[in-house]
């Protein structure tokens, strides 16, 4: 029963949470974002108190039950074990030591680094993200291919119900990392159960350390037990030690998949019995994961200092000669480095900007900010009045912008150079940018020989790209927006206060 | 009234004649086909309705929509849609115009209406914001999509002169007639956009415009073999700066007007006389306008035309 309930809620977030990264089409409404708002790891970068107190008071309570029902990466690998069975019957894991030294390292290493500036070791490990990165880059694009192939069917018959898609692959390290995480994670989910869950995943080896305490837990009743080790072999997460009758908590995901298994009843889940409790540790003798605790913490307070290293990580990477000298976080990030300390790189946002302006970075924000979302103005520019990626953002790295905010704040500033331009080298009108201006940072002022060129008005312009998205001259283009480090406030545009005019006559 | 229709029969002789001179045979049967409708007049300006009354009013005078939509008829309705901004801001063409065409369209016995238009902004948001997808399936129009390369088919243009082939919307180049309803607005690049500067809501590739001279091509594309049976212009609200986008509702004025013609110059010279009232813009500065009367799509002389002025 309790499975059949923990089968059913997973598959429905998992389901939705996927569906909802891959519709391009508003199927479902946008206020699902609140299952990306749910995962462990933006809920703690994003300071979502309730969240958070939530999932650990959940933890507390029922142990690791976060990893078997809301983590869409635990899901993924539960089906893909699940299919492993299908095909194996005699599938069958067997209990393992835990591999706390490696847990633990891990996890100090992911937070050492975040805090110097290097977000991309937790964007790369974080269970959310990672399983985020594999539907936008991997799924997304099979989907839309589907659609188009729909849309080609039914626009032959006349009926528009579908309509076609640009296809385009956001940024080709985000495919070939997600690819990696998709056959890595895959592969020894198919092998080895919840190996990544319980060696890996540092949202795991956290909650493994609260779950060890948590109220409910399964329990293995040694007077109806007959040691058949049918629960071990049973165990995805190789966390049973039939033997011992021993079961290490800070592994099991509460599955219960050995509850369903057992054929003597011998196992439940239930408080905390009060025999065991004296010595709540797994089957490690010393209490290596409550040392490795501190020590973690210890090594990140004296990591802390964390500008220091951020500088140095900054200088190894930064400055390199792209076209830009800075990139464009996207509108309510606050600066580039709020935004890439604040990112797990999920490619939500990138999955839901409806004028696909949203790209994953390569070396732009520096390697400690791969794969974060950088503005590009390749495929789209950015709706003056859209506010969408700063609503869904489920760590809170782009603050929500209300409409009016978002026509102030400006992400970068206009650069235009005269010598590219139509007008200066080919003597004819163009004024593509000014047309795409929401603000009239760009507006065509008289030139030579009745002709308009743009003029440019950096103070008022908000960034949004649709002069450089727009400009048709290449490869270097007349007209681009250079990236604010930190974002500034624009000008109000001033709007005259004109005489009402009346127009009596046709003028003809 | 003698001399009026003897100057009209002179302007016409004139006209054909000077087509006569030209290869262009699809626009001499074109031209053809827009006398056969033998409309009253050749232009109506209606001011002072609000812009489905005034729509009514014009096509009434102009002899009703059965004069170019026949029955039968798969009819494209092509509005500016090009921006996402309500109809207050006056971005896109006034859906309420939009609608009673499509209404008038289907009392004519049209048998399938069709709206769409190549957006600036992301697409889905522009119909929506627009107002235009509701008016235009309130009305039982077929509302469809642009966004997409494949959406377009390859025509040439023998007449254009930088121009000379162009990417134009399937449904533009399927359907039997087709109607092309601009709004009346400032343009930053070519200084007014009206019916003219339409026509690149029908093509795809608009930066190959902007790289050949953009009023060159403007005039151009509208030698494409198959024009435009009828062009309203809406001048209901204008966008008076700022244009082709507007910032904010201080752009706009509230002029209350509409223009009608099949001849595609003569409207938006009348068009362009009108919005000079608002704000300067000579014809000159609105240089498509000469470059389109030279490739003989239509005439920019107001006065040789039968021009019917009504206030409401």
């Amino acid at each position: 029963m309790l499975r059949k309930i923990r089968i059913g809620i997973s598959l429905v977030i998992f389901l939705l949470l996927t569906f909802y990264l891959i519709d391009f089409a508003g199927i479902l409404p946008d206020s699902f974002h609140v299952l990306a708002h749910i995962q462990f790891i933006p809920a703690l970068l994003g300071l979502n108190i309730g969240i958070l107190l939530f999932l650990l008071v959940l933890t507390w309570l029922t142990g690791r039950s976060y990893c078997s029902a809301i983590c869409p990466l635990g899901i993924f690998q539960d089906i893909v074990i699940w299919i492993s069975r299908k095909r194996n019957k005699k599938k069958r894991y067997n209990y393992r030591r835990a591999l706390n030294k490696w847990r633990w390292g891990i996890l100090a290493l992911v937070v050492i680094a975040f805090l110097s500036g290097f977000t991309v070791l937790l964007s790369l490990l974080d269970p959310y993200s990672a399983y985020s990165r594999i539907v936008v880059n991997i799924f997304k694009p099979i989907y839309l291919a589907i659609n188009n192939l729909l849309t080609w069917i039914f626009t032959m018959f006349g009926n528009y119900t579908f309509y076609y898609m640009d296809i385009f692959i956001a940024g080709i390290w985000a495919l070939v990392i997600a690819l990696v995480t998709f056959l890595a994670i895959g592969y020894f989910a198919y092998r080895y159960g919840r190996i990544y869950c319980n060696t890996v995943c540092p949202v795991g080896t956290f909650l493994g350390f609260i779950s060890k305490y948590s109220l409910f837990k399964v329990h293995i009743d040694t007077s109806k037990c007959n040691s058949c080790g049918l629960c071990a072999r049973k165990c995805k997460a190789s966390c049973i030690d039939s033997k011992a009758h021993k079961i290490d908590y800070s592994r099991c995901v509460v599955c219960f998949d050995c509850i369903d298994n057992c054929t003597q009843g011998a196992i439940s889940y239930t408080l905390r019995s009060k025999k065991s409790a004296p010595k709540p540790v797994s089957a490690d003798d010393p209490d290596m994961s409550k040392r490795t605790f501190v020590a973690t913490l210890a090594a990140v307070a004296l990591a802390s200092p964390k500008s220091v290293v951020g500088q140095g990580v900054a200088m190894l990477t930064g400055n390199k000669p792209y076209k830009r000298k800075h990139p464009l976080s996207p509108p309510g990030s606050i600066s580039a480095d709020y935004f890439t300390q604040h990112c797990t790189a999920c490619h939500l946002c990138v999955s839901k900007c409806p004028s696909h302006v949203l790209k994953p970075s390569s070396l732009e924000y520096g390697i400690g900010g791969m794969l974060q979302p950088m503005m590009s103005f390749e495929n789209g520019f950015c709706n003056y009045d859209c506010t969408l990626c700063s609503e869904i953002c489920p760590n809170k790295a782009i603050l929500p912008l209300t409409k009016e905010k978002k026509h102030l704040t400006q992400v970068g500033r206009v650069v235009f150079i005269e010598e590219n331009c139509i007008v200066h080298t080919d003597n004819t009108n163009c004024g593509a940018c000014a047309e795409h201006c929401p603000t009239q940072a760009v507006t065509m002022v008289p030139y030579r020989d009745g002709l308009t060129i743009p003029k440019i008005n950096p103070d008022i312009c908000v960034g949004c790209g649709g002069c450089e998205y727009v400009c048709p001259v290449r490869p270097f283009r007349a007209i681009h927006v250079e990236g604010n480090p930190v974002q500034l406030e624009a000008k109000p545009i001033q709007i005259k206060k004109e005489e009402e005019l009346q127009i009596d006559d046709f003028g003809f | 009234m003698e001399r009026r229709e003897f100057l009209r029969t002179i302007a016409l002789a004139g006209l054909a004649s000077s087509f006569k001179f030209s290869d262009a045979m699809d626009i001499l049967a074109q031209s053809g086909r827009n006398a056969k409708t033998g409309a009253a007049y050749d232009l109506i300006a209606v001011m002072g309705g609000e812009p489905e009354m005034m729509f009514r009013k014009a096509i009434a005078e102009m002899g009703g929509m059965g004069k170019f939509v026949k029955p039968g008829n798969k009819v494209v309705v092509k509005p500016n849609i090009g921006w996402d901004k309500v109809p207050e801001l006056a971005g896109n063409t006034n859906p309420k115009l939009v609608k009673e065409i499509i209404t008038q369209c289907y009392k004519a016995g049209a048998k399938e209406v069709v709206v769409f238009d190549h957006t600036c902004d992301d697409w889905r948001k522009c119909y929506k914001n627009s107002g235009i997808e509701d008016a235009a399936k309130a009305a039982k129009a077929k509302v469809i999509p642009a966004n997409e390369e494949s959406y377009y088919r390859e025509i040439t243009l023998p007449q254009g002169k930088n121009l000379h082939k162009a990417k134009v919307h399937n449904a533009i180049l399927d359907c039997d007639v087709w109607i092309n309803v601009p709004i009346l607005k400032h343009h930053g690049g070519a200084n007014l956009t009206i019916s003219m500067k339409n026509h690149m809501g029908i093509v795809w590739d608009r930066g190959a415009f902007h790289r050949n001279d953009l009023q060159q091509c403007i005039a151009d594309i509208c030698t494409i073999r198959k024009p435009a049976v009828l062009n309203v212009v809406d001048a209901y609200r204008v966008l008076k700066s700022n244009g082709p986008r507007g910032t904010s509702a201080a752009d706009v004025v509230n002029p209350k007007a509409l223009f009608m013609s099949s001849d595609i110059i003569a409207v938006d010279t009348a068009a362009t006389k009108f919005f000079n009232q608002i704000r300067t813009m000579p014809l000159e500065d609105v240089a498509h306008l000469a470059k389109g009367e030279a490739l003989k799509i239509g005439t920019m002389n107001l006065d040789g035309l039968k021009v019917r002025r009504l206030k409401m």
